[in-house]
C-alpha cells in the first residue's frame, strides 16, 4: 500500500470522525442522534461483513445469529440489573410463573456478560466456520446455510417464551451499567458509544486491509486453490475473517440493546440480516469505508420510507439488494472511484494521480467487479 | 534404498484410479537432490496425474516419502509445509497482485501468525534475490496480470524459492516460450537445482536434451524407461511408443 492510500485512508477516518463526533451531535435533535445511535449499530455489523464478503468473498448472509447473541446477552444482563439481587425478570413473572433458567444466572455480572458478548460469537463462529470451510462449502450453498441457521434462531427465540421473551423479545429496559436510560444525556453518552465502537472497528478494518493478513485474505477470495498450495489452508484464513465478522456483529447487537431499547426475534432474523447486507452491498463490500456508510444510509432510508410509506420497506430493501449486486456490484464505492478516474482522464493534472501511466485496460480495479463474485 | 547425505524423494507403487480408469499404474521413482529430473511421456500418460498424488490433489494408493514423511494422505497445504512445491500446467499467479506482492505472499509459510497482522515494511531479502534470481526485478512493482506468459512461469518459480521448495514440481513450465526464454528457463533450473530437487514435465526434446540429468518416460500410466537422455534415446520400448509422434529428438 501506497503512502498516499495510506494518507487518504487517515483523511478519510478523520472527516468520519469529525462527522460522527462533532457535525452529528452539533447538528441533530435527542430523537434523530438516538435513530444515528441504532445506525452505528448495524454499521458496526456491516463493517465485518464487509470482511467476510467484501475481502473474503464470504456471502454472510445471516449475521442476525451473532447480532443477535450480543444482543440477547446485554439484554439479559440489563434485565436482570433491573430486577435487582436475587430478583426476576418482570416478564419471567409473568409468564414463567418467576421460575427462571440457571443459564441466566451468570449474565447477572457485568464482567461475565462482556465476555459473553465477546467470547460468545467466537465459540459459535469457530465451530460452524470449521465445519463449513473444512467441508470446503462456498458461494451459494454458504449463502444458504448461513441464513437458514439464522432463521433457525429466531424460531428458536420465538418458540421460548418463558426465556427470551419470544416474539415480544426482552425490551422496557431502566438502566445501563447504572445509567438511567430515560435521561438524555446518558443517551448521548450511548450516541458517543456507539459512534466511538464504530470508529474503532473501521480503524481495525484500515490495519487489517493494508496487513498480510489482508493480502492473503483477498488472494483466498480471488484463488483458494492457488492459497493451498502456498501451504495455508484457505479454510483457517476464512475462518479467522468469518470469527472476526461475527464478534463485530456481536458488539453491534450488545450496543443495539440499550440504544433501541428493545431485542427481538424480528431484529436478529433473515429480514434483519439481509437489511445488514444490503448496505454493505450498497456502500462498497470490498472497500473500506464503504459497508460503514451504506449501513448507515440503508438505516437512514429505513426509517423515512417507513415514516412515509408504511409496509413498503421489506420491498425496498430487496429490490436494492438485488439492483445493486447486479448493477453496480461494487457499490458506491466504485461509483465514486469510476467518477475520480473519469474526471482523471479528462481534466486531471498531467502525473497528478499516478506517476507511471498505465493504459486504461489494466487499471486495477477497485473491487470484485463481475455479478458472478457475488457468491464466490 | 537410501543414499546418504542427499534427500530424496521416494515413490513407490503409487496408482491412481478415476472411476475404474487407471490413470496412474504402480509407478516407482527415486528423485535425487542436485539432479534436474525430467518427465516425459505422450499426452494422457498420466504425467501430471502423479504430480496431483504426490501434491495431495487426488487420492492415491502406494508410498511416496520425502525425508521420512508420508505425502499420501496428507492435505495439500500440509504437503506444501513439508517443502514440496509445484507449478500447474497454466500459470496461476495472482494476477492483481504485483509481482511483488505475489513473491511476498509466497513467505507466507514461514512467518509467525502475529507477523502477518502487520503491514509489510520494506522488501525480505530473500524476496529480493530472488527478484534477482529470476530476472524480474525490473517488473517488481508491476500487477502480475500483465506479464507475458514466461514472464509468469518464472514468477511461479520464484514463489516457490521464497517458499524454499525443497522438491519443485514444474508442470510444462516452458510451453509456450521463445527458444531465447526456454534456454534462459533451462539455465535457471539448473542454477537453483544445486541444493533442490527439480522435476520438469516436459514435451520439448529439444529442451530435453539440453537439460535433463535423469529423464523419465511415462506411457499409459507406467514408467517405461529410467535413465540419462542417451540411455532413454537407445531404449527400443520408448522408440516404439514414441514411433509416429512429433519428437523426432528421442527416434
Ligand atoms: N479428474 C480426472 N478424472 C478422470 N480422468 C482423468 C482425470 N484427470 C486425468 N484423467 C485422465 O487420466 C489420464 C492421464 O492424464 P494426465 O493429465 O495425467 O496426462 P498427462 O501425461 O499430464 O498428459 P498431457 O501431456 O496432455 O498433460 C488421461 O487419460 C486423463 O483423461
Ligand atoms: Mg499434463
Amino acid at each position: 500500500m501506497s503512502r498516499r492510500t495510506t494518507l487518504l485512508t487517515a483523511l478519510g477516518w478523520l472527516a468520519l470522525a469529525a462527522a460522527l463526533l462533532g457535525l452529528a451531535p452539533a447538528l441533530l435533535s435527542d430523537f434523530r442522534l438516538g435513530l444515528l445511535a441504532k445506525y452505528c449499530c448495524y454499521a458496526i455489523a456491516a463493517v465485518g461483513i464487509g470482511l467476510a464478503w467484501g475481502r473474503g468473498g464470504m456471502l454472510v448472509l445471516g449475521q442476525g445469529l451473532y447480532f443477535g447473541l450480543g444482543g440477547y446477552a446485554m439484554a439479559m444482563h440489563l434485565k436482570l440489573t433491573d430486577a435487582g439481587p436475587g430478583q426476576v425478570p418482570d416478564f419471567m413473572v409473568l409468564y414463567a410463573g418467576g421460575e427462571m433458567p440457571v443459564w441466566w444466572e451468570p449474565f447477572r455480572s457485568p464482567v461475565v456478560t462482556l465476555l459473553a458478548i465477546l467470547l460468545l460469537p467466537v465459540l459459535v463462529a469457530t465451530v460452524l466456520g470449521a465445519a463449513i470451510f473444512k467441508r470446503r462449502v462456498k458461494g451459494a450453498y454458504f449463502a444458504i446455510l448461513s441464513q437458514a441457521l439464522t432463521a433457525a434462531f429466531a424460531i428458536l427465540l420465538i418458540g421460548q417464551v418463558k426465556t427470551t421473551g419470544g416474539f415480544n423479545g426482552l425490551n422496557n429496559f431502566q438502566s445501563f451499567f447504572g445509567y438511567s436510560l430515560y435521561d438524555p444525556v446518558n443517551k448521548r453518552m450511548l450516541y458517543f458509544l456507539a459512534a466511538g465502537v464504530l470508529l474503532a472497528s473501521v480503524a481495525l478494518m484500515a490495519q487489517l486491509h493494508r496487513s498480510r493478513f489482508g493480502e492473503l485474505l483477498v488472494a483466498t477470495r480471488d484463488a483458494e486453490e492457488r492459497v493451498r498450495f502456498l501451504g495455508h489452508d484457505p479454510a483457517n484464513v476464512k475462518l479467522v475473517a468469518y470469527v472476526l465478522a461475527a464478534v463485530l456483529a456481536s458488539v453491534g447487537g450488545a450496543l443495539f440493546v440499550p440504544v433501541v431499547g428493545i431485542i427481538s426475534p424480528e431484529d436478529v432474523g433473515v429480514g434483519a440480516s439481509i437489511a445488514l447486507v444490503a448496505g454493505v452491498a450498497l456502500g462498497g463490500r470490498a472497500s473500506l469505508f464503504g459497508p460503514a456508510l451504506g449501513a448507515l444510509l440503508v438505516g437512514y432510508a429505513e426509517t423515512s420510507l417507513s415514516e412515509s410509506f408504511p409496509g413498503s420497506w421489506s420491498y425496498f430493501q430487496g429490490g436494492l439488494f438485488v439492483v445493486v449486486v447486479l448493477l453496480l456490484p461494487g457499490g458506491l464505492a466504485q461509483a465514486l472511484s469510476a467518477l475520480a478516474s473519469v474526471r482523471h482522464r479528462v481534466g486531471g493534472p498531467p502525473g497528478g494521480r499516478r506517476r507511471r501511466e498505465r493504459p486504461a485496460s489494466d487499471r486495477t480495479r477497485p473491487g470484485p467487479t463481475t455479478p458472478q463474485e457475488v457468491t464466490a | 534404498m537410501s543414499v546418504p547425505g542427499r534427500d530424496y524423494l521416494e515413490v513407490r507403487g503409487i496408482r491412481v484410479e478415476f472411476d475404474g480408469f487407471v490413470a496412474v499404474d504402480g509407478v516407482d521413482l527415486t528423485l535425487l537432490q542436485g539432479q534436474v529430473h525430467f518427465l516425459i511421456g505422450p499426452n494422457g500418460a498420466g504425467k501430471t496425474t502423479l504430480v496431483d498424488a504426490l501434491t495431495g490433489l487426488v487420492r492415491a494408493t502406494g508410498l511416496a516419502s520425502y525425508d521420512n514423511q508420508n505425502l499420501l494422505d496428507r492435505p495439500s497445504h500440509a504437503i506444501v509445509r513439508l517443502g514440496i512445491g509445484r507449478t500447474f500446467q497454466t500459470a496461476t499467479v495472482f494476477e492483481e497482485l504485483t509481482v511483488l506482492q505475489n513473491l511476498d505472499i509466497a513467505g507466507g509459510v514461514h512467518r509467525r501468525a502475529r507477523s502477518l497482522l502487520r503491514r509489510r515494511r520494506g522488501v525480505p531479502e530473500r524476496v529480493h534475490e530472488t527478484l534477482a534470481t529470476i530476472g524480474l526485478t525490473e517488473q517488481a512493482d508491476r500487477p502480475a496480470g500483465v506479464l507475458s506468459h514466461g514472464q509468469k512461469q518464472w514468477l511461479e518459480i520464484g514463489m516457490l524459492l521464497v517458499q524454499d521448495a525443497r522438491v519443485m514440481l514444474l508442470d510444462e513450465p516452458v510451453a509456450g516460450m521463445s527458444a531465447e526464454e526456454r534456454r534462459e528457463t533451462g539455465e535457471l533450473l539448473h542454477r537453483i537445482g544445486q541444493e533442490r530437487t527439480i522435476v520438469v514435465i516436459e514435451h520439448d526434446m529439444d529442451f530435453v536434451r539440453d537439460f535433463a540429468d535423469v529423464v523419465t518416460v511415462m506411457s499409459a500410466g507406467r514408467v517405461l524407461a529410467h535413465g540419462t537422455v542417451e540411455e532413454i534415446r537407445a531404449d527400443p520400448e520408448v522408440q516404439r511408443v514414441y514411433l509416429g509422434h512429433t519428437v523426432e529428438g528421442v527416434a
